[in-house]
């Protein structure tokens, strides 16, 4: 933690500044291209000219040093799963993760016979934002970067976490 | 006149400053979370082998420098490309010259045998590639 991470009380100076701090953390989505399966199909889709995810601040990077959150978009299979773990943990704080499809979020069409496939990310990474959908359209994606974003517009960062 | 310096102080002060404001600010409110993974090598997710320092063949030197004489060679004919319309034939034969001095090189280096990867010709070249089993191996 940085110095001045949650040491505040709540007032309207710190309140205004966590407001400044997290309205530009939201602006600038940065995520990590995760794409595993028919579901980074559709996350480029997203990201391309049609659909446009830099509208919301959203950027695709392919170095965990340099993304905020983490798309996992696909299945992720056992082999993948310690990949996975070893470039999240790799990311910079504050990091999130958003599990795209239903493969990333449980196994999916995987579930019950999907010998190789990890029922859920969540088993692996905290994840923050589940989308729905086999694959999910792109607009469920932003939807879910959108509310990534509320998310992220609710946080501290200067005032004492909450109780 | 006197004043624009002062101008120009000032903007540079402010400039130097604002770097250092930066990193202040970030040292102090960006969370940090220094585990032993994160700090470790990145490889697309792949736990890191061996050193970052690597021995490269040091014929790679040869490779390079022989890139860096061509590139600078395109770095002058693209501006001469450029105005060459309107200079006339002096810098056509300029150009000339200086493109058939590198060739010269160029020539130096095939008659050399620096163009191979594997080495025929090195005169005293050692173990498989020295003269003399080279010669066995061609007489065999």
């Amino acid at each position: 933690m940085g110095a001045l991470n949650h040491k505040f009380n709540e007032n309207i100076l710190i309140t205004s500044l966590d407001k400044l701090l997290n309205w530009s953390r939201s602006g600038s989505e940065w995520y990590f291209q995760f794409g595993l399966a028919c579901c980074a199909i559709e996350m480029m889709s997203a990201a391309a000219a049609r659909h446009d995810l830099e509208r919301f601040g959203a950027m695709p990077r392919s170095s965990p040093r340099q993304a905020d959150v983490m798309i996992v978009a696909g299945t992720v299979s056992l082999k993948m799963a310690t990949r996975v773990k070893r470039l999240y943990e790799q990311m910079a704080e504050p990091k999130y993760v958003i599990s795209m499809g239903s493969c990333a979020n449980s196994g999916g069409p995987y579930w019950q016979h999907g010998y190789h496939v990890l029922k859920g990310v969540d088993q692996i990474v905290p994840v923050d934002i589940y989308i729905p959908g086999c694959p999910p359209r792109p607009e469920a994606l932003i939807e879910g970067l959108l509310h990534l974003q509320k998310k992220m517009r609710e946080e501290h960062v200067l005032a004492k976490k909450e109780v | 006149m006197q004043e624009h310096y002062g101008i120009a102080l000032a903007f540079g002060l402010v400039a130097f400053l604002l770097m250092y404001v930066g990193f202040i600010i970030q040292k102090l409110i960006s969370p940090k979370n220094k585990t032993e993974l994160k700090m470790d090598t990145y490889e697309c997710g792949e736990v890191p082998e061996g050193e970052g320092w690597l021995q490269f063949n040091i014929r790679f030197y040869v490779v390079a420098l022989i890139f860096i004489i061509f590139d600078v060679e395109v770095v002058f004919l693209f501006p001469w490309a450029v105005v060459f319309k309107d200079m006339g034939f002096l810098t056509f034969v300029e150009v000339f010259v200086f493109v058939l001095i590198l060739m010269v090189g160029l020539a130096y280096v095939w008659v050399k045998g620096d163009l191979d990867w594997v080495k025929m010709k090195l005169k005293y070249g050692a173990g498989r590639y020295s003269a003399s089993r080279l010669h066995e191996a061609e007489t065999k």
